[in-house]
């Protein structure tokens, strides 16, 4: 999965896509994530980077990733 | 190097400027504490879910609603409404700050009788109340509030029988500009119902008739309709003075204050649209003071208000048992409890506080108890921030109707808990267990054995 080239992201964590002229917003982890895979890190680098610094649990963090991950291609900022 | 902390990645889409049936965020700090005592510690030692009863909550509130009163009106006295939450120790808290009992049934009666109360300071209301519970009240000199007149011609034949002399009121129903109008109980007043049943009471001469009762809605949002329906008391008791020469001592207004939950559908929050103490003691104290009474000859005011009395001091915690996403996209938080044990929740739209730190990040969603039921919604809409598994939530103002509404259904019915002046937690209730159901079931002998 990548994150669509034409996506804007602020610092803040603004998101907008200028295809479908919406908008959205993120919290910093989100941010964070959406980062490494504009990187094109793969699932198993973003889990590795996230458990290495947050007091979260893998199966946690699985369960979480992949309800992210279809949130943002439902919402068409990520593709696969 | 110490971890940070882990929230659940979120990405909300933004719609400004348009409305939504979620609403606006309406969290901004967690309940971490519930009178000093934190939450987790309670549920750590009481389990999950846990009912909390707040007993600073309880008399303040009590003491707020006796003040406004008195304040406006010189003999004022509560009763408390044992439907609404009939916990012994709640119960109790009450009676300490000078409540009556107000009960509907002969379980609750004697439930009051048991808590200590005496006989001649219960109101005996409600329109199921069998031979036995009248004798019982006749015997301890109750106040019996007459509602129908199977009931009235049934109470003169009991006084025949045991010839005794019962105290009485009859419940008289009326119009208040409010619809629907509460016309099942009690007598009609504007079609000389009530009149009717004043003149039998009066004139077969075996009772005491020694007040008027009403008792006209429930979460009036309107204090005038209690107006309207102290001026029409009033004088009915004006007019059965002129005509029998006869004193009535008391009127009682019953219930039906609003507590400041916010109904479903409601556009405003309820600690918006629902008056305060003052403006019902305003409105019903007025009307009774520009009633034709001398200062020395008015009546005693009995209200039977409980949902407001008792809805803020109770809390419910509870746990996060998982989250899902639904087909629309939106999340879905289920949590440990359910519409069995908060019936509330098929009305009012509960504030429900995360009990631990969180961001300012939220997600729209809705909330569903554990029961393998379609209709198990706590919340339809609610703005939350990311709960996960294991966190912890507040429902706040639960305290009425859940605690003696409640079902055991699926789940049993779990502790309840006051914490008191003291922040000292005491186990007021205890949750319901296999043994508990089962000791009142029978088995046939025939069904105890089966091949499978």
């Amino acid at each position: 999965m990548k994150i669509k080239k034409n996506i804007a992201i602020s610092e803040s964590g603004f998101i907008f896509n200028p295809t479908t002229g919406d908008s959205f917003s993120t919290n910093p982890i989100g941010f964070e994530i959406i980062h490494l895979l504009r990187e094109e890190k793969d699932k198993e680098a973003i889990k590795q980077s996230i458990l290495s610094r947050y007091a979260v649990d893998e199966s946690t963090f699985e369960k979480d990733f992949y309800d992210f991950s279809t949130l943002l291609q439902n919402s068409q900022i990520a593709e696969d | 190097m110490e971890k940070l902390r882990y929230e659940r990645p979120v990405v909300k889409k933004l719609n400004t400027g348009m409305m939504n049936k979620f609403g606006t965020r309406t969290e901004y700090n967690p309940v971490t504490h519930i009178d000093g005592v934190a939450v987790k510690e309670l549920i750590g030692k009481y389990g999950s879910p846990l009912f909390v009863i707040s007993e600073r909550t309880i008399r303040q509130t009590y003491q707020d609603c006796k003040r406004a009163f008195t304040n406006r009106y010189p003999r004022v006295q509560m009763a408390w409404s044992y439907k609404t939450n009939y916990i012994n120790a709640v119960c109790n808290v009450f009676h300490q700050e000078g409540s009556w009992a107000e009960v509907v049934s002969g379980f609750e009666y004697n439930k009051a009788l048991q808590n200590g109360v005496p006989g001649n300071k219960i109101i005996f209301n409600g329109p199921d109340k069998t031979d036995k519970d009248l004798l019982l009240a006749i015997e301890h000199n109750s106040l019996i509030h007459i509602d129908h007149l199977d009931e009235l011609y049934r109470l003169m034949e009991i006084t025949k029988e045991v010839n005794k002399r019962p105290r009485v009121a009859i419940r008289v129903n009326m119009d208040t500009g409010v619809y629907p109008m509460w016309d099942r109980f009690g007598f009609n007043y504007e079609t000389g119902q009530a009149w009717d049943a004043i003149n039998k009471i009066i004139l077969n001469d075996q009772m005491d008739l020694v007040g008027l009762h009403c008792h006209i809605g429930t979460f009036m949002l309107t204090a005038n309709a209690y107006a309207i329906a102290a001026s029409k008391l009033a004088d009915l008791a004006y007019h059965i003075h002129a005509k029998f020469n006869k004193k009535i001592t008391y009127i009682d207004l019953g219930g039906g204050f609003a507590s400041k939950n916010t109904l479903r559908g409601s556009y405003l929050q309820g600690n918006v649209s629902s008056p305060s103490f003052d403006d019902y003691a305003e409105a019903i104290c007025s009307a009774l003071l520009n009633a034709e009474y001398s200062k020395q000859e008015l009546p005693l005011l009995i209200l039977e208000t409980g949902r407001a009395l008792i809805d803020d001091a109770g809390s419910l915690c509870g746990t996060v048992l998982a989250n899902k996403r639904l087909s629309d996209g939106r999340r879905a938080t289920i949590m440990d409890f359910g519409v069995n044990i908060l019936f509330t929740s098929f009305w009012y739209e509960h504030k429900l506080s995360p009990a631990q730190e969180f961001s300012h990040y939220t997600e729209d969603g809705v909330v569903y108890g554990p029961l393998c039921m379609n209709i198990d919604v706590i919340r339809e809409s609610i703005t939350l921030p990311p709960m996960k598994k294991g966190d912890n939530v507040v429902v706040h103002s639960v305290g009425a109707y859940n605690m003696t509404q409640w079902m055991q259904f699926i789940a049993m019915r779990p502790n309840v808990v006051m914490i008191d002046m003291d922040s000292k937690v005491h186990l007021i209730r205890n949750k319901e267990t296999l043994e508990y159901i089962n000791n009142i079931e029978e088995m046939p002998g025939y069904l105890k054995e089966f091949k499978i």
